[in-house]
Parts: C-alpha cells; structure tokens; sequence
C-alpha cells in the first residue's frame, strides 16, 4: 500500500463534519479503493446500504461482488470470509449487531483465530470482522450484548473499540490495513455522533490508548459508549474540585499497558468503567493486568464498575439500572480519591 | 468408461498405494509411541481422494477434515513433511504445531485439515469466492479457466448447518467448488441411516439447485470420471456440484476407535471392494502394466514411506521458544502506526500485555 502522508493527531483547521457512521463510511471507501482485495460481506450491506447506513451507496460504487448481500448464515459467511483472507483478499465481515457473531464463534474461535497458528504461519487472515454491540435504547436482551467479553479469550485476534467519528475512521482503516484479524466493536447508540474530521486521510494505531482528559489525581479508564458517561460525570467532578484523566482503552486486546502505566504512575488510582457485566468482562481482565503489572504504583484499590449480571431488560427504568450512569461513577471517583 | 492412459494408471495407482501405506505406517507409529493424539486414518477411501485430487492443478485448493493425511498426500505435501508433523517435530508442515487434524500447505494450497467437522466448509467456500473474486474483481484470468476447490467431508457433516449454508451461497453465486461427500456409512459409533432423515445425501444438491451425483467411491476409475465433469463445469463458471461417494473405511472412526459396531458382513463386502485391488486388476486385465511394474510402484513407495519415518525420527522437536510465533500474522511484532507502516517488534505481542 502506498505510504500516505499522515497525520497529527490535531483536527485540522479545515476538516469536515461527519457523523460517525459516515466516518466508517469514508474509511471503507477509503480502503476499497487504495486495494482492490478490500471487500466487504455482510447481510444488507449492499443494496440496503447497511443497517446503519455504514455502506450507503457502496455496492452502486464497487459492484456487488465487493459489497456482498449473504443470506442469514453468520457462522458460514464468516468462515467464508476467512478461506477468501487465506486466499489473498481483505474481507471485513459485518456482523449486522454483534450478537449475530454468536452464530460465528465456532468460525471465529476455531479459524480466525487459530488457523495462523496451526497451519505454523503458512496462513495469514487479514480480516476485519465489525458491527454494533451494546446495550442500546430498550431493544431487548439479545440485541444487547457485549461481544468484546466473549471473544477476548480467543488467541489470535485482535479487538479495538471505536468511539468518536475520528479514532472510527482511523480504527477501521488500520484494522483493513492489519494482516491480522481484527474484530472493531462499534456501538449501537453511537452512529450519529458529530464531528469535525480531517480532510487529509488518518490512520489510528490499532493498539494505543486515547488520552481524553489529561489529570493528575486519578486515572479513568473506559471505552466505547461508556467513554460518554465518563465525560458526563467528569463535569460534575469537575465542578467539585476533583482532577480525574480519562484514558479510552480504544484497544481491548492487547491492553495499550504503556499508555496506561505512565497514567497509573502519575495518578496511583484506577477506575474502571466498562459495559461488559461483572463477570469476565474487558474490566475483568483490565484490572488483573494493572494488579500484575502496576501493583506497587497503586495506593488504592483499582475499582471496576461494570453492568450487572443481567440480561437486558425491556423496561427502561430497569435498563437504565444495568449499565453504570455517571452518578455512580462520580459516587466511585469521590470514594477512591478519600481512600 | 472413458479409457486412461497407462502413465494415468501408473499415477492413480502409485497415489493410492501411497496413501494406503502411509497410513498402514501411521498406525504403526502410533502404538509404538511415536504419534499421539486423534488420527483418524483413511484406509478404504484412496479412490475418492486421488480420483478427485489427481485432476487438480497447483493454484487448486483442497479443504478437508481431520482425517487429512491423504488428501495432503494426493495434493504433492511431501511424506516426510505429513509424517514429521504427526510426530510433532518443527520439520513438519505446520511446524508441529498443527498436529494430524490440522495439516496445511500453503504452496499446495491445503487449505486444512479440521478438527470440528463441517467448520472446513464455510473456509473451502471463502477459497472458491477469492476464485471467482480474483477473475470477475481483479481481472486475473487464467487459460484453465476459474481456480476450483474441492471441500472434502463426511456423511455425518450432511447433517450439520454449515454443509447446508454453503451450499446455498456456492450455488447462489455460482461458485467454483465441489462438495465431495465421503460417505463411509458411519460418523465414529452413529449409523448414517440412524442419523439422517433422508439418506440419499446426493439428492440434497438439487434441492438448493446444483447437480447432486452418487458415485462408488470404491472405484477410482469412476470417480474420475465424475470429478472431471465436476471439476471442468466448476472452471467454466457453471456453479458447484454435490458428489456423494459411496466409500468405506477399513479401520476405525481413529486409532482410539474399538470399531465394534460396524458388521463384520459390512466390512467384508466392502473389503472386497478395496480400491486398490480393484484397479490393480483393471490394470493388468487392460494390460496397461505388468505386476512387476505395480511391484516396483509398491517398493518405491514403501522407500518413500521409511524414508518420511526416518526423517521425521530424526528432526527436532520444536524449541520452547517457537511457543508463541505465528499466533499473529508478524511473528515477532504486530500493528500499524499512525505512519500506516507496521510498527516496530515487540516481542511480548502475543502475550496480549505488550507495551506499545
């Protein structure tokens, strides 16, 4: 691929607006352009435009060959999406929500993330594997899932969490870009955030954090949706004298251990908001990794607030009430900073 | 029957008696401690594979299941390479980290070896979509026509959801593929005709709008000559065929398998039909070779088969170190940097706390 000229991090002056989804939108036509082995296979991406609107117009623009309608066969398109990687093209499967991948664990344990291994690196397996999870507005439990808990297990890939039009863009082109397979969890109540992007084409690093708010009295470390929550609470935090940094993980698996550390070392307090439930979520093994590796620079406990150990209900008040709201997080904050 | 040639003969003969040996060998080894695990061994079917897999060409893919050893045999993988894998030595073709259900071979383009039965099938589907992708998208075309896959599996697979989506998606997008169903009657302890509604797994290719054929797949000649329509519609862009071969395995389900289900009246009637004796008997009936030339086959194999014992004895074992390489596509490191290159090695990459 040709070396584009890349970028600071800064928005530039120029720029322009998108709303998230038209962001991925970008870094797909981006892509499919750069290479003609990018294509993108999923159930109505192509003459539907994609669920989300994520490839609007892009099967009118690459054909329907490389804007691929399956049928309702998650496990075997994304099998099939792997043997084409393993044939020299750059599949990125969409899973219509992430739940659906369910379907496909066999196919994504087994093979994406196994088949480098077991056939001793003969094989490579640059796919890229997306689509919407979370806990949405009332839309039932299994369309509410956190897949990112599930999956993180599975050696052999890779996972990132997108959650600004921007690091979208820029994740989604890495994850292209990347001969590994990469599972880019996006969220289902983020597509229509707004923002200014750079005109100049951007890529983001697959395996680092994004510092939010620089602080300097404890460290807040979140992703994907949760990262909004955060930042909402950060306000009133704010408001009472409080200096927390907000780091986004933005990549789950491997944990950005470096970004975190130089955090952990200046603030000596972790908190942890995440979406996954209690149990065997990111946070989970998030906390596990600072404790093994960041131990002696902690004068607190490192705390997780995570969703509870439910199926999501219908009912909105109940569902509210699974996730964790900026109140709790400013209750956590106050409590860690007197311990 | 269309007539083959004596170098054909010689060909499809010489490849089964490898196959047979290799794994007569295999069994072996394993008693005697040097292979371990689940092998799942192939005796009684070396009709279908070489029948079929003989008709390839190199960009041709092949997919199979655990009971691999002789599709890569047929595909060109060398002996010594299968052998030294099996007893997990890095010489092998994985590099020993695959083992006897996991053999690959990207320049013979094996697309595996699986352990889950039918999870080969969706991949065998990706391989013939790059096929057609690489002609209609990239423009590559070859003189031969579309590259073709082959997707080997049993009777039990029939039964699973895969099997069926990917039929479907090969037949809606006119896909270069063959399923070829190796029907050996059983699925370890449980009987086809236990197991499935209707049997006649062949008839399930028109239902989803593809030729469906039954072939014996105790005759080599056969099927050969099935495959080669198969394979030339599969080239010309006319979509995927259905084969069920109507085969048997000599042994059991694996080496860990007491086989005491099976009727001894079944396994006779069918040792009757070893495909080997039936088409050293056409030979020399046809008076394509002598049997001092099928004894000369025989030997040069039997050279080849201790050949592939005694190279995989005496290579190493893997390294400690070897533990963690290829668990991503960049051995040593991983990622791209905000330049759009790969970022520099970090050697803790697989052990998922890499400080980047």
């Amino acid at each position: 691929l040709p070396a584009s000229e890349l970028t600071k991090y800064c928005l530039t002056f120029l720029g322009h607006e998108v709303l998230m989804f038209e962001a991925l939108r970008e870094a797909m036509i981006e892509e499919m352009t750069l290479d003609p082995t990018v294509c993108m296979i999923g159930e109505d991406v192509g003459d539907y435009g994609g669920s989300y609107k994520v490839s609007k117009g892009l099967s009118e623009m690459f054909g329907d060959l490389r804007v691929l309608d399956t049928p309702i066969a998650e496990n075997s398109f994304t099998g099939m999406g792997i043997g084409a990687a393993m044939k020299g093209l750059r599949p990125v499967v969409e899973g219509m929500n992430m739940g659906f991948l369910l379907l496909a664990y066999n196919q994504i344990s087994n093979n994406c993330g196994m088949l480098p291994y077991t056939s001793g690196g003969q094989f490579k397996i640059p796919i890229v594997i997306r689509g919407p999870g979370g806990v949405g507005r009332q839309l039932g439990a299994e369309h509410s899932q956190r897949l990112e808990s599930y999956f993180q297990s599975i050696p052999g890939i890779q996972m990132v969490a997108c959650s600004t039009p921007y690091n979208a863009k820029g994740l989604l082109k890495a994850a292209i870009r990347s001969d590994n397979p990469v599972v880019l969890f996006e969220h289902v109540l983020l597509y229509n955030l707004k923002e200014k992007i750079p005109d100049e084409e951007y890529i983001c690093c697959l395996e680092e954090a994004e510092m939010v708010r620089p602080g300097s009295q404890l460290t807040i470390l979140t992703y994907s949706r949760m990262r909004y929550h955060v930042m909402q609470a950060v306000k009133t935090l704010v408001n009472k004298g409080y200096d927390p940094e907000v780091i986004d993980i933005r990549s789950l698996k491997p944990f950005d251990l470096h970004t975190i550390g130089n955090s952990i070392k200046k603030t000596h307090r972790v908190l942890i908001v995440e979406e996954c439930m209690r149990t065997g979520g990111i946070g989970a093994s998030l906390r596990s990794a600072i404790i093994d590796n960041f131990w002696d620079e902690l004068d607190a406990r490192p705390v997780c607030l995570s969703s509870q150990d439910v199926p999501t209900p219908y009912a909105a008040t109940l569902e509210d009430a699974t996730v964790v709201q900026p109140a709790q997080i400013v209750a956590a904050v106050e409590e860690i900073c007197q311990s | 029957m269309q007539a083959v040639t004596r170098e054909e003969a010689l060909e499809l003969y010489e490849d089964m008696i490898l196959g047979r040996n290799f794994e007569d060998m295999c069994a072996q080894m394993y008693y005697r401690g040097k292979m371990f695990g689940f092998v799942h061994l192939y005796n009684g079917q070396e009709a279908v594979s070489t029948g079929f897999i003989k008709q390839l060409n190199q960009p041709d893919c092949v997919v199979s299941t655990y009971r691999d050893h002789v599709h890569a045999l047929s595909k060109g993988v060398p002996a010594r390479a299968v052998m030294a894998e099996l007893f997990g030595k890095a010489t092998g073709c994985c590099r020993g980290q695959g083992g006897s259900m996991h053999m690959f071979s990207e320049p013979h383009n094996l697309l595996g070896g699986f352990a889950f039965i039918g999870e080969g099938i969706p991949v065998a589907t990706g391989a013939a979509f790059a096929a057609k992708y690489r002609h209609e998208v990239l423009k590559q075309s070859s003189p031969d026509g579309l590259d073709v896959t082959l997707a080997f599996f049993g009777d039990g697979t029939c039964n699973n959801g895969q099997f069926f989506e990917c039929l479907n998606m090969a037949q809606l997008w006119k896909l270069p593929i063959i399923f070829v169903v190796e029907n050996n009657l059983w699925a370890i302890g449980m009987s086809h005709l236990r197991s499935t509604s209707d049997p006649e797994i062949w008839k399930k290719g028109p239902a989803f709008g593809m030729p469906g054929v039954h072939v014996d797949g105790m005759d080599v000649l056969k099927v050969r000559e099935v495959a080669k329509e198969a394979i030339d519609r599969a080239r010309r862009g006319e979509g995927p065929t259905l084969v069920e071969c109507e085969t048997y395995r000599f042994r059991g389900h694996s080496l860990a398998d007491p086989d005491e289900l099976r009727r001894p009246d079944e396994k006779s009637h069918y040792a009757a039909r070893d495909p080997i004796t039936s088409l050293k008997k056409y030979i020399i009936e046809q008076n394509l070779a002598s049997e001092a030339e099928l004894k000369n086959i025989e030997k040069k194999i039997d050279d080849v088969v201790e050949e592939a014992v005694e190279f995989a004895d005496a290579s190493p074992l893997p390294p400690r170190s070897q533990l963690l390489e290829n668990v991503f596509a960049d051995p040593k490191g991983f990622g791209i940097g905000p330049d759009g290159k790969y970022r520099c090695e970090d050697p803790k990459f697989t052990q998922g706390t890499a400080q980047v």
